[in-house]
């Protein structure tokens, strides 16, 4: 025991060994005092700087999406003209079928007449333009209408239609008097009419449950458009990943850990695993559309396809995590159970498994939660364009007929030329964190409920 | 063995539902992202008004439509290419080796290419020339070919406002390009007469020399951009003295936050365009496999629904979102309507 590497000639007149009063810090206790308050300032500042991004996200996302749940409507009178709709008066359906969407024109063109005579409006507007404030979408709606009823053509309907983007636009404060000047699709004396019909209580800016519900719609009806069909795509894809990766994952997972012999087969086969949780999403769709598509001829754009590619995905992601809750449970559990005359197989599903399936569960729902937000791998396997447009009736038709994905079709928004897509892709991307913020709590709360430490 | 039993039957389901999927009911379309607007347009109204599904569109652009849609006649190929270019030789050819013999094409009417830059920034009166001389790889320097030394636009016209030049252009995986190529920086070439002195360069060759010509400049004064529309649209915003090339429905639909260029004292509209004074337009179209006619529902209900003078007419609702109408209409329904192929019936 010497000092004489700590206090080299001459540094203090007194030698002390280990600092002298308690009550009075020695420079050195300053130092690493002071150190380690600037790291804890370091944690914090990084914290703080965390949630201000998180809440600049948060408040853009649900700054410009909002506008998405909400749509502008006119509610209007409508009288079904038999002399356009059934010449002939038989009430023939075939006949009533002839009559496309564009023979409603003139339908359309009368109610706004009526109601700007009704409400006494005073406009120079010509049919047509009074008639373009309401949505391309006003035809179809009418004509599903007169389809199912025949028996309403000579009547007058009271009828509640989707007004153009421009309009809605207008009521959002998207669209100003200012910013439509060059703009060919809206005048400043529609927007009078708008106003008037408003003051008349017509034209009403109103929750839209299309939009959660809906199809997607084409570039000239952006009001229309809802993120409904796209969600039934994902939903289908998340069955399929389920339905493969789960049993697959904890198969492979379970072999590993409790069958497996250690030997060099099984290490690479461990180290491969773990690369592959590390390549990038975009790999998998190469390989989807290699495989799947043009080796196994699959239909191009379904979501059994997406989901198989996205199976590839998030198969490590399971193996993994179910291999470290299966390490987890303690060995005494399974020297018990083969203790008392268990095979070791036995062993595993009766006793492991249980007592690993909340771990399990976690990740996978992890797993699921990557791949719903997953949008590269669905470029490539064609599922972004003008696709979601039709329901699927039945469950193969849900998971062979051609869709698109939630983020896919967020995607394929934000891309569109009218402004009315993009508000409806941040409105997209709203949905889409709900249902990641649910999978991700109910990961945490089934954590927290079924977790047991040894 | 409850999840062996899942696998067992999830597996079952996919193999039999993908036995029933061998009969598509629905047409698919794949292509130019600058026609996918007018066709899901018309994929839309197709399916409201026939008992047919909604037709299928996929974006991707010209090349990569054409390329799927000569991979092979079957049900799992795409049935019709969207293309904003006319198809080249060498596809026909790769079609034709996959089997894609019979192909009929439809022009469904011109689209207009329009120069635009931030509402707010300065406006301009370019011609073809202004844009050679601004971003073309070598100019005429004093009768002599050189690179190109012009870094602002007043250095290519003086008068011009002294900013930066700083294009967005169509990346080459855009058959926009080819018409920005075409019409405007080789017209630009052979009206400054670089193009003689290219041609001579090159020994009189004038596939060279055109070549020659349509080499842009690399150091960052053009930058193509190989997305969409909206990515130029937001590289403007973000930089006010950009110049883009958009299409005339996008810049229609965003005249609060562009203006447009003119093209030799021509304004771009529909209607300059349908007269054939704006210069830089070009016609869209899309390429049917005949093969399949008859074979997917639709299909051709599907085509003359959308040459139909209703839709692509000069009323319809294809005019409206910025396509202008084609003058020979009618002939493109006839050659429909009678199935007719290229290069004639075989």
């Amino acid at each position: 025991m010497t000092d004489l590497s700590q206090s080299p000639a001459g540094a203090a007149p007194e030698p002390r060994k280990h600092g002298g009063s308690l009550l009075e810090q020695t420079p050195r206790t300053k130092r690493r005092n002071a150190a380690e308050k600037r790291f804890r300032a370091y944690g914090i500042a990084a914290i703080a700087a965390g949630l201000v991004m998180l809440l600049i996200l948060v408040t853009t996302i649900v700054g410009k999406g909002t506008g998405a749940f909400q749509q502008t409507f006119v509610t209007l009178e409508v009288e079904l003209l038999e002399s356009k709709l059934d010449k002939k008066g038989e009430r023939n359906i075939e006949d009533i079928k002839k009559v496309t969407t564009f023979g409603y024109a003139p339908i359309i063109k009368g109610a706004m007449e009526a109601a700007v005579a009704e409400y006494g409006i005073e406009t120079s507007l010509k049919a047509k333009e009074l008639a373009g404030i309401l949505s391309k979408d006003v035809a179809a709606q009418l004509r599903d209408y007169v389809i199912a009823n025949p028996d309403q053509i000579g009547q007058t309907v009271e009828f509640r239609f989707l007004a153009s983007s421009r309009v809605d636009g207008y009521l959002k404060g998207r669209v100003t008097r200012d910013s439509i000047v060059n703009d060919k699709n809206i005048s400043a004396e529609q927007l009078d009419l708008v106003d008037a019909l408003a003051a008349a209580g017509v034209l009403e800016k109103t929750f839209n449950l299309d939009f959660i519900t809906g199809a997607d719609a084409s570039d000239a009806r952006p009001e229309a458009a809802g993120i409904g069909v796209s969600m039934l795509g994902s939903l289908f894809m998340m069955l399929v990943v389920l339905a493969l990766a789960l049993p697959i994952g904890v198969a492979a997972s379970i072999y590993l850990e409790e069958f497996a012999p250690q030997n060099w087969l099984t290490d690479m086969i461990e180290v491969n695993i773990s690369n592959l949780a590390a390549v990038p999403s975009i790999v998998f769709g190469i390989l989807g559309l290699a495989v799947f598509i043009n080796y196994m001829h699959l239909p191009t754009s379904a979501p059994l396809v997406g989901g198989l590619v996205l199976t590839l995905m998030t198969l490590p992601t399971i193996i993994i995590s179910t291999r470290a809750s299966l390490k987890a449970v303690p060995p005494s559990i399974r020297d018990a159970a083969l203790g008392v005359g268990a095979s070791k197989m036995q062993a595993v599903f009766h006793h492991v498994l249980p007592l690993a399936a909340p771990g399990i569960l976690t990740g996978t729902i992890i797993g699921l939660a990557q791949a719903l937000g997953e949008t590269a791998p669905l470029l490539l396997i064609g599922m972004v364009g003008f696709i979601a447009s039709n329901a699927p009736e039945t469950i193969a038709d849900g998971l062979l007929a051609p869709n698109s994905a939630m983020p896919a079709q967020i995607y394929e928004w934000a891309k569109r030329a009218d402004p009315a897509f993009y508000e409806r892709a941040w409105g997209g991307i709203i949905i889409l964190l709900l249902f990641l913020v649910t999978m991700n709590t109910l990961a945490v709360i089934l954590r927290r409920r079924f977790e047991r430490r040894w | 063995m409850s999840f062996v039993k899942l696998t067992a039957s999830a597996l079952a389901i996919s193999a039999v539902s993908a036995t029933a999927a061998a009969a598509r009911d629905q047409v698919q379309v794949a292509g130019s992202s600058t026609v996918l607007p007018y066709a899901s347009i018309v994929a839309e109204a197709f399916g409201e008004n026939f008992d047919f599904p909604t037709p299928v569109v996929e974006s991707g652009g010209s090349s990569a439509g054409l390329k799927r849609f000569c991979e092979g006649v079957g049900e799992n190929t795409i049935d019709i290419a969207n293309a904003s270019r006319k198809i080249k030789d060498k596809e026909i050819a790769a079609c034709a080796e996959n089997g894609v013999t019979d192909i009929i094409e439809v022009r469904i009417g011109y689209d207009g290419i329009v120069f635009a830059s931030d509402i707010n920034a300065n406006s301009f009166e370019f011609t073809p020339a202004d844009w050679f001389l601004a971003l073309s790889d070598k100019v005429l320097v004093d009768g002599a070919l050189a690179d190109n030394p012009n870094t602002t636009w007043a250095d290519v016209n003086a008068d011009f406002p002294a900013v930066d030049i700083q294009a967005f252009i169509p990346g080459t995986k855009h058959g926009t390009r080819e018409v920005f190529e075409d019409k405007v920086i080789l017209a630009g070439c052979e009206e400054t007469g670089a193009f003689e002195a290219f041609k001579e360069a090159n020994g009189g060759d004038e596939k060279a020399a055109e070549k020659a010509c349509i080499a842009l400049r690399t150091d960052g004064k053009s930058v193509d951009i190989d997305g969409d529309y909206t990515e130029t649209l937001a590289r403007i915003e973000s930089n006010k003295d950009g110049i883009g090339v958009f299409g005339l429905a996008f810049y229609e639909n965003n005249t609060d936050k562009l203006q447009v260029a003119t093209m030799s004292g021509v304004v771009p509209s529909t209607e300059s365009i349908a007269t054939g004074e704006y210069p830089v337009s070009r016609p869209l179209f899309f390429y049917i496999k005949k093969a399949h006619i008859g074979v997917i529902p639709g299909l051709k209900e599907y085509a003359e629904f959308f040459v139909a003078d209703e839709v692509a007419g000069e009323d319809g609702p294809l005019a409206e979102y910025g396509l202008v109408a084609d003058p020979e209409l009618a002939d493109t329904q006839e050659a429909v309507a009678s199935e007719a192929v290229m290069g004639g019936n075989s």
